[in-house]
């Protein structure tokens, strides 16, 4: 973040600004990614005029920075509508778009509208692997032709790589094919579970060896040593700290108006179509308790020898049980990162070690 | 002296915060904050009205400060912005489509 960018985060959080909004325009998508945690059906998405009504009262609540996702952005009709209509209220729109509906035309009128960039999901260079993961044969071409659409026309294109067991070889080749590009390209190892709380998607995260080598990989990290170096202990600066900006100055509007902290965080705080946006984020009960949360909260973080570095994510761990608690995924991290074991992972192998294992009875056995 | 006619660069993003305004360029995501003179420039930058008018109604209205002074240093502060890609300037009017809102947000 800009320094800049920073100073204005600070005073929207003193102010109480959400400056930082996600709003997924429809959960609908022409691709049908192995590891997406999103229902595809149409559940009752809001109309172009209720999006249209909720961008002024979130241009009046200011936000600032608004990024357009899904499902798949382009699979609406109205699409360059709710974009004009969200230039034309001085948002900075960012878009996020598996981008195989954008021909010339497309990447021209985005242009046009002034979007400051486009993330686009590649998970492969290599055609086999990529359209295995979107279920759609063809799928890494025409996103590739996307690019380079966007591109001529002058665009930031970010490339995002989600890493999981498919495609764990492959990081390297698709950051080659982002430089050839001429694009940013971004990896994750984080795999989200489904939003009805279903974690079936978590098998196809990478395990620890994989991690591992790609905490150790200097192209990604840079200094090794420094980034898998055992943290300092937290100061009383960190204890007093948030956790993440979720609820704070960012916040998530599904393609159905609920309103929750995070995209990753699936508390419903309030719906658009009830109530006022603004409404929402400054009286939500629940949005305040999210808001309340400082790190010296966290029940079993504030033990761990990770806590000053860790990338803990509220909403994995509200997904797991407490939104005060550890995120399992982020103490996989730290623990391929440094080697150490969070306190989680002692506290859960300790647990373990105390099952006795019973056995049946024989008697008993025989009457079951 | 020919006129000069400045406009508000509809490719830029654009919020007041806590009475300050941030505009992000669209040339490159420069993100930049502007002073008063400039936030009142800004939102005065319709494309219609000349800068010795916005000057002489908006700025010398707000500031103890001499009108040819004044419209100098607009004059210089309009052809920064427009540097950066923040303004659009003309000595001819500059018709603004799909304009973005200066006032309100």
């Amino acid at each position: 973040m800009s320094g800049l960018l920073e100073e204005m985060t600070a005073k929207a959080q003193r102010l109480n600004v959400p400056l930082n909004v996600q709003l997924d325009l429809t959960y609908r998508c022409n691709e049908r990614c192995v590891h997406c945690y999103l229902d595809h059906d149409d559940h009752g998405e809001m109309t172009t005029a209720e999006i249209k009504r909720l961008l002024d009262e979130m241009a009046d609540a200011g936000v600032f920075i608004l990024t357009l996702s899904g499902g798949e952005i382009f699979v609406r009709k109205d699409f360059f509508e709710i974009l004009e209509h969200a230039r034309r209220l001085t948002f900075c729109v960012r878009l996020k778009t598996n981008a195989i509906l954008i021909r010339e035309r497309e990447a021209a009128r985005i242009r046009d509208l002034g979007v400051e960039s486009v993330q686009i999901s590649i998970y492969s260079h290599r055609p086999e692997v990529h359209d295995a993961i979107t279920l759609v044969p063809g799928s890494l071409k025409r996103s590739l032709d996307a690019i380079r659409f966007l591109k001529s026309q002058g665009l930031r294109v970010i490339i995002a790589n989600v890493l999981m067991v498919q495609n764990m070889q492959d990081y390297a080749g698709v950051r080659a094919l982002a430089t050839e590009l001429g694009v940013d390209c971004t990896l994750d190892p984080t795999i989200t579970p489904m939003m009805d709380g279903n974690r079936s998607t978590l098998s196809l995260g990478v395990d620890h060896n994989s991690l591992r080598q790609v905490f150790r990989d200097p192209s990604l990290v840079g200094d090794v040593d420094e980034f898998c170096a055992i943290p300092a202990k937290a100061d009383d600066g960190t204890l007093e700290s948030l956790p993440c900006s979720a609820g704070h100055t960012a916040c998530y509007v599904s393609p159905y108006g609920d309103v929750y902290p995070c995209v990753q965080f699936p508390l419903p705080t309030g719906n658009v179509r009830r109530q006022r946006f603004v409404d929402i984020w400054r009286h939500s009960e629940k949005m305040n308790e999210v808001r309340s949360i400082r790190m010296s909260d966290l029940t079993t973080c504030t033990q761990c020898t990770h806590f000053s570095s860790c990338t803990r994510c509220p909403g994995l761990a509200f997904m797991e049980g407490n939104m005060r608690g550890p995120s399992s995924q982020d103490c996989e991290k730290s623990f391929a990162r440094t080697g150490v074991l969070s306190a989680n992972m002692l506290s859960k192998r300790r647990a373990g070690a105390n099952l006795v294992q019973i056995q049946a009875l024989p008697g008993l056995a025989a009457t079951a | 002296m020919s006129r000069l006619f400045v406009a508000r660069n509809p490719r830029v993003a654009a919020r007041s915060l806590g009475g300050e305004v941030m505009i992000m360029s669209g040339r490159d995501s420069t993100l930049f904050t502007l002073n008063r003179t400039a936030t009142i420039l800004w939102q005065a930058a319709d494309g219609c009205t000349p800068l010795d008018k916005i000057v002489q109604e908006r700025i010398c209205a707000e500031f103890d400060v001499e009108p040819a002074v004044a419209l100098q240093d607009a004059e210089t502060l309009a052809r920064e912005l427009a540097g950066h890609e923040i303004l659009q300037i003309s000595e001819e009017p500059i018709p603004q489509r799909n304009a973005p809102a200066g006032e309100s947000r």
